[in-house]
């Protein structure tokens, strides 16, 4: 206990911001603790993390934590990452996004973002609805779900985010819940601890907009939901009935240097050629 | 300055949009994100080039205008001086980031090329149609600065002062040019580094506990330091309190809006930059901006040598509009001349601060071709 209130006191910002936006149950607050612990076990010096957000209850971590926060427009977080990592390499880029905000108004900057290579993390939150703008549905709502724009249940299917980002060639592909919260903490480490894009989904629970709407009882009931149908990658591989099962764990790790390294090694090739000024 | 030392100047045969990254690198750009666009790409082609050369230079080809806005203001938080450059169609996706700039006070500098028509339009020819986008394309009350540059010397110093006044006044500046400025090839004097002013935002100076990123100050004009540097605040788009957090407190709402707009209004005389040109005596006079105001300029030229007393006023700075030097002259004159290559943009600012004084005419040419002189001179005379 000491020692989470040390955490506390060190990363987050006391004067004015709590208490917190969040619903009761809702997971985001345990994104936001997972976020304090990785940053503390890796040992990253404040001012050396940026944390960027999109818009969207997610978004709101932002302004809790005592980095270098920027909360951005809606969708563009990773556009604003960009331009921050490439302008200054040393810092580590966190780019917190809901799944609204990072598939769908931001789809094109994610898949970029992969390609790019771009060395700041992503992390997507995932609670398969847009929370803030109150319940309409998502490029992750299951199909069949229920929302405010999806009365009759949904009719399109949804994205799987660890395999667009794998198609679009991201270095890092991760996924975790909020449920099994140690193991977020080491994904979240591992992939910001790695070169080049990598990106953590991590799926959590919205009980007020879509909980309610699709027969959960209770937030309690949507943890253990995660708890029963998500399995580690390495269980979920062997399984002979894969069917209503998600998988966690690592999808991809791959160490193609970040693009601000390719950048500054172009840069130095130049020079060496006695380029410079010219 | 010495005769020896001007002797050292490069003379270079540039494009106006060459001018632009010229004017850009001078005032100390070190980052660039754009996406291709006619009339502007030459800005971003020459960046391409140069940006690998420049200390730390960063040029990044992004997916969209709304990428490349975002990009740059990243950057620009991050402590670097950027630019980026489109035309019409670009730059109303860059809309919202722009007014998230506004918002968040992070000085940027965005050339819009101007084509012909709305949509699409005309992507090879000129037009003028932007103009009060450029203003009030993003949504919400803000103050913005909006330059343009009527030739190829005229791109390379109001680029310059464009990253100055962003810098100075921590906002986006949007310098307006048209296709005619953007691809006429002339030759021009590079100034060398030195014998211009290059502004640089201003940092703090107190240690980070005690520092408010939107503080309350004399000049309006909060310090900013680059993140990463020991100053740690929230930056957002929502309004927010001196500290930067989210509020919906009516005082503090009112007090971080009228601020901004203080910021500009207080230095307004600072940033009207106007050209006269034989107005002392005039009593027709022009009004004209871009590539306009060159055929203006012939044109009362010609009415002078024809005895009519003409004078063109030529608009550096289209917003904050400058009032004082048009409202002074619409007392002397009989008859003023607005011509430009749209519907009556400017024309408006020119009647609002009129109200009934003298006599205006406008000049409205919509079909992507130029005004010429002889068009102009046909009104005055
Ligand atoms: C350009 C723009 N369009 C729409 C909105 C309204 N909006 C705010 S948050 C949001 C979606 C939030 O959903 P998600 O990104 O999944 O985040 P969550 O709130 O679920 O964490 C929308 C559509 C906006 N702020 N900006
Ligand atoms: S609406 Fe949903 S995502 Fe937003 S705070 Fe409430 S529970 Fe969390």
């Amino acid at each position: 206990m000491a020692e989470v209130t040390q955490l506390i006191h060190q990363y987050l910002r006391h004067n004015k911001k709590f208490p917190l936006v969040f619903c009761p149950g809702c997971g985001i607050g345990i994104v936001l603790g997972s976020l304090v612990r990785s940053v503390h076990a890796l040992g990253i010096p404040k001012d050396d993390m940026a944390v960027v957000a999109g818009i969207g209850c997610s978004g709101r971590i932002a302004a809790y934590v005592d980095f270098n926060t920027v909360h951005a427009t809606h969708g563009r977080a990773l556009t604003l990452s960009t331009g921050i990592k490439m302008a200054s390499p040393h810092l580590r880029v966190l780019t917190v996004m809901g799944d609204g905000d990072a598939l769908s108004i931001g789809g094109n900057h994610l898949i970029h973002a992969a390609r790019r290579n771009i060395g700041v993390t992503a992390l997507v939150v995932n609670n398969f609805i847009y929370g803030m703008t109150g319940g309409q549905c998502s490029p992750t709502t299951p199909f069949g779900s229920y929302t405010h724009t999806s009365p009759q249940g949904q009719m399109e299917k949804s994205f799987d985010v660890v395999e667009m980002a794998r198609a679009a060639g991201a270095n890092g592909v991760y996924r975790g819940t909020v449920f099994h919260a140690k193991a977020l903490d080491g994904l979240l480490q591992r992939a910001m601890s790695r070169p080049g894009f990598n990106l953590v989904e991590v799926l959590t629970p919205c009980f007020t907009q879509y909980g309610r709407g699709n027969k959960f009882r209770s937030p309690v009931e949507m943890f253990q939901w995660l708890k029963d149908h998500v399995v580690p990658r390495e269980v979920y591989d062997k399984l002979d009935d894969k069917a209503g099962k998600i998988p966690m764990g690592i999808f991809v790790e791959n160490d193609e240097p970040g693009l601000e390294q390719r950048h500054a090694a172009m840069r130095q090739a130049l020079a060496d050629k006695g380029g410079a000024g010219s | 300055m010495s005769a020896m030392q001007r002797k050292k100047r490069t003379e270079a045969f540039l494009l106006g949009n060459e001018a632009v990254a010229e004017g850009a690198l001078l005032a100390g750009c070190s980052f660039y994100a754009g996406y291709p666009i006619t009339p502007s790409t030459e800005i971003m082609e020459v960046m391409a080039r140069r940006l690998p050369h420049v200390e730390n230079g960063v040029f990044l080809q992004m997916e969209d205008e709304i990428a490349s806005a975002g990009a740059i203001i990243g950057a620009s938080l991050a402590g670097r001086k950027v630019m980026t450059a489109t035309s019409g169609p670009g730059f109303s996706l860059m809309q919202e980031q722009i007014g998230y700039a506004c918002m968040t006070e992070t000085p940027l500098v965005i050339v819009n090329v101007m084509r012909g028509g709305s949509s699409t339009g005309l992507p090879t020819s000129p037009g003028q149609g932007d103009v009060q986008q450029a203003r009030w394309g993003a949504h919400g009350d803000h103050p913005i600065i909006v330059f343009s540059a009527a030739d190829v010397r005229e791109c390379l110093e109001m680029t310059i002062t464009a990253f100055n006044y962003a810098e100075k006044y921590r906002t986006p500046v949007i310098l307006l040019l048209d296709e005619i400025t953007a691809h006429t090839r002339e030759k021009i004097e590079i100034p060398r580094p030195g014998e211009f002013e290059v502004l640089s935002r201003l940092l703090p100076t107190m240690p980070p506990e005690w520092y408010k990123p939107y503080e309350e100050t004399v000049r309006g004009v909060p310090p900013m330091p680059p993140i990463g540097t020991g100053y740690r605040f929230h930056v957002t788009g929502l309004t927010h309190d001196p500290l930067g957090f989210p509020t919906s407190r009516p005082d503090e709402v009112k007090a971080v809006t009228e601020r901004m707009f203080r910021k500009i209004d207080r230095f307004f005389h600072d940033i009207q930059i106007v050209d006269h040109d034989q107005t002392e005596d005039a009593d027709t006079l022009v009004i004209a901006y871009g590539s306009v105001a060159r055929s203006a300029r012939l044109a009362v030229r010609q009415a002078r040598e024809a005895g009519v007393k003409a004078g063109l006023l030529s608009l550096k700075t289209l917003f904050p509009f400058p009032r004082p030097h048009v409202e002074k002259l619409l007392r002397t004159c009989k008859l003023v001349l607005v011509p430009e290559m749209n519907m009556g943009q400017i024309s408006r600012e020119v009647k609002r601060v009129n109200c009934g004084i003298t006599t205006i005419r406008t000049i409205n040419r919509v079909d992507g071709q130029i005004i010429t002189p002889s068009q102009i001179l046909k009104e005055i005379a």
